[in-house]
């Protein structure tokens, strides 16, 4: 015969319908969006379901979903609190669920019919039996009698899941062999400190969230806000319901047994149960409403860097891909203090986790448009965002111009371009800001002539523009057609590499274009011409400071070239907000909707970055910001990269 | 022929009580740094698409004010953004969000009951 024992009481049931409720909606969910995926991305998936590929995308997992590593980078306190709560808690689980079973496969071990009462008796655990003799009136009784007339023959421990989270409550005391109960019980209590650490940092945050290296905080919705609280109410109930068992039956670790000492046996025992259903409760309705609030995070997170790892990208319009972006938005805030509209325009609605919220809750209308067309694009909260979603593709996405955006737009444009043979030669592309700034194209050429280099500048007459502007407005077909049209051009000519003065132009032909020849942007140009020793530059005394395009930089991560040319010709100093820091000039083209005065506010910020410390000249890399500026100051010479160094050419 | 403006033409009259100014004014609700806009032409001087075909932003603009919207929005389709006409423009008109706004506006349908 053999008895099953499983521990079982109804405070377990709020927790396991929550349970059920939430892997059945995720798995749904997850099932609904892979089914979207389109047949590229389901390629690239097949292709490197098995590759090398899933070991860094392991580790990210690991890094970025328990480690929080990138947020750690930002600010300590505030990777203190979201890995507290993140590593906390799955150790929590984790350790407890080791923790049970450890404990189980001793008792298990010992098959003491002695303990096996204790436990009925105290922890009113349950029993059935199972075998050839098989007496209903052992179920009928509540006590377990061991006199049967064959003996028994063994006992079985059933281990349900959720023996891990109530484990205090179902074991009060440990079988007499298993010495590490203590041991468990102190690591346990030092996991749920560790959480409430995490805790008292998100409660530091709600007041003071300056410390915590967020300027401004998410604004949340009133299901986000209740999710919180059931979240934040899950950890002290816990600790109240462990304790009230530590001090009935002493068998809490250090935190625990010191909270459960202060209690009156006398007065909490009625109220053990009811914690513990509290507890459960919490849990349940954590979870049944976490896969519809801003917590779906917690496992698209994972899902989402093991996609992103194995080398699935956003396409230009919404897929499968895009949900699972979505849903990984933990709307922590971090987007928010970096973005140039919220810092000088005082804007703070149009944040990146507000887009996000507002695609998610499938918001229609002019409210989502607002939010999607007032952006610089300035891909700040692209670089800011500690999950790394694609956030500028997200926005382009939504600003999709539907029928606006026809086909055929430019025929005009075949007439008049004569195919030119460069067959050998540097193609130079100007971009179309460049021919408001002749200083930069001038400056290029000289460069060219001084380096011995035979060139072909593709734009001299007339330009046609990238495609960029478009692609960023949402006209996606009509920038597809100049983007052919530049191919053809290109392609037909011969020539062995493109060089542009435009980080607009550049970005576009690096990422939208496919070119089977090097793009490079003229910093890197120069850079690999003065180190090749082609040009010689001489080094002047004049100190500048560098302004970061954002297109450059943060686009296409061009952060050391030009400035190894700017140290190579003169003193550069640095700024405070730099790299991948820096502030928007104001005049990026990915924004229409800001007017000349939101524009020169923030260029004004911007300046103001660049001037704190005295400088002679501000240097940048991008015709676009260098109008920006020049418009802005009389009081300091601003210069492209191309102009300093033909400026510093020793002939 | 690139039109310069100097040929003679026809008197033209127009009776603007007659002409409808709904999408005229719906276009300033939409994009009102439009006022200040005061016709010099800049925006066409720098244009990129002129230099290949025969498209004026600022007669495509002068016409929509004038309420004649005949033909525009194939006009339209020829600009390309690159957005250097906002930038020399001397007004401070937002230019990318007038041809994108105007293009939305010619592109709804017509509202009953005209003024």
């Amino acid at each position: 015969m053999k008895i099953h024992a499983y521990p079982y009481n109804d405070f377990v049931i709020p927790f396991l319908i929550g349970t059920v409720l939430l892997f059945t909606i995720i798995i749904f969910k997850y099932i609904k969006w892979i089914r979207r995926f389109s047949d590229e991305q389901r390629e690239v998936i097949r292709h490197n379901w098995y590759s090398w590929k899933i070991i860094p995308a392991v580790w990210e997992m690991i890094r970025e979903g328990l480690l929080h590593v990138r947020i750690f980078k930002k600010n300590i306190l505030l990777g203190i609190m979201h890995q507290a709560f993140a590593l906390g808690w799955f150790l929590l689980i984790v350790v407890g669920a080791i923790e049970s079973r450890d404990a189980f496969y001793t008792m298990q071990h010992e098959q003491s019919i002695e303990y096996l009462r204790e436990l009925q008796q105290q922890n009113g655990w349950h029993f059935r039996t199972t075998g050839e003799d098989k007496n209903p009136e052992y179920l009928n009784q509540r006590r377990y009698r061991v006199e049967t007339e064959e003996g028994i023959a063994r006992i079985d421990y059933d281990r349900p899941f959720y023996v891990g989270i109530f484990y205090r409550y179902f074991v009060h005391k440990a079988p007499a062999s298993f010495r590490k109960h203590k041991g468990y019980a102190d690591m346990m209590d030092a996991l749920l400190l560790y959480v409430f650490l995490g805790l008292t940092m998100a409660m530091i945050k709600i007041f003071w969230s300056k410390i915590l290296g967020m300027r401004r905080t998410t604004k949340h919705t009133l299901v986000d806000r209740f999710c919180k609280f059931s979240l934040w109410m899950i950890f002290p109930l816990r600790l109240l319901a462990e304790s009230v068992t530590a001090c009935l039956y002493g068998n809490g670790g250090f935190f625990t047994q010191a909270v459960g000492n202060l209690f009156d046996p006398m007065i909490v025992r009625g109220m053990e149960t009811s914690l513990w259903m509290f507890y459960s409760l919490m849990l349940g309705v954590f979870f049944v409403t976490m896969p519809f609030t801003r917590y779906m995070h917690i496992f698209t997170e994972l899902l989402l860097i093991w996609f992103r790892k194995i080398g699935v990208t956003e396409g230009p319009r919404k897929t499968g891909y895009t949900y699972f972006e979505l849903n990984a938005c933990s709307r922590c805030g971090v987007c928010i203090s970096g973005c140039p509209m919220d810092k000088v325009l005082e804007n703070h609605e149009i944040q990146s986790v507000y887009l996000i919220r507002s695609l998610r809750n499938q918001e229609r209308g002019s409210r989502l448009k607002m939010i999607a067309d007032n952006c610089l694009m300035c891909d700040r909260c692209t670089v800011d965002c500690p999950v790394g979603i694609d956030l500028s593709a997200l926005r382009r996405m939504t600003r999709d111009k539907g029928k606006l955006d026809t086909t055929g737009n430019y025929k005009y444009l075949a007439k008049k371009q004569a195919p030119f043979n460069a067959i050998g030669r540097v193609a130079y592309f100007g971009g179309c800001m460049s021919h408001l700034t002749p200083g930069i194209t001038e400056s290029m050429e000289k460069i060219f002539n001084a380096a011995d280099q035979k060139y072909w500048y593709m734009d001299r007459q007339s330009t046609i523009c990238c495609g960029r502007p478009l692609q960023q407005q949402g006209f996606l077909n009509q920038a597809a057609e100049l983007r052919q049209k530049n191919t053809d051009m290109i392609l037909k000519s011969g020539s062995t590499m493109l060089v542009t003065s435009c980080p607009i132009c550049y970005q576009s032909f690096t990422k939208e274009y496919n070119l089977n020849i090097p793009v490079i942007h003229h910093t890197e140009y120069i850079d690999m011409l003065i180190k090749q020793g082609r040009i010689k530059v001489r080094h002047d005394d004049r100190k500048v400071s560098y302004h970061d395009p954002c297109e450059l930089g943060r686009g296409c991560g061009i952060y050391e070239e030009p400035r190894e040319v700017l140290n190579a010709v003169t003193n550069l100093q640095k700024t405070r907000f730099q790299r991948e820091k820096s502030v928007c000039c104001g005049f990026n083209l990915g924004n229409t909707k800001l007017g000349i005065e939101e524009q020169t506010a923030i260029r004004n910020a911007s300046l103001e970055n660049l001037t704190s410390k005295p400088v002679d000249a501000i240097v940048t890399a991008c015709p676009m910001c260098k109008k920006a500026f020049q418009h802005a100051t009389n009081d300091y010479p601003v210069r492209d990269i191309a102009e300093v160094v033909a400026e510093n050419l020793i002939n | 022929m690139i039109e310069f403006g100097f040929a003679l033409k026809q008197t033209r009259q127009e009776n603007m009580d007659k002409v409808s100014l709904d999408k005229y004014n719906r276009l300033l609700d939409l994009e009102p740094s439009f006022k200040r806009c005061f016709q010099c032409g800049n925006c066409s001087a720098t244009c990129s698409a002129r230099q290949f075909t025969d498209f004026s932003i600022r007669r495509v603009h002068t016409s929509f004010r004038r309420g004649e919207y005949d033909g525009l929005a194939d006009e339209l389709r020829k600009c390309m953004l690159c957005g250097k006409c906002t930038l020399v423009c001397p007004r401070g008109v937002n230019l990318r969000s007038l041809i994108i706004s105007m293009r939305q506006i010619l592109d709804e349908p017509e509202k009953t009951g005209r003024r």
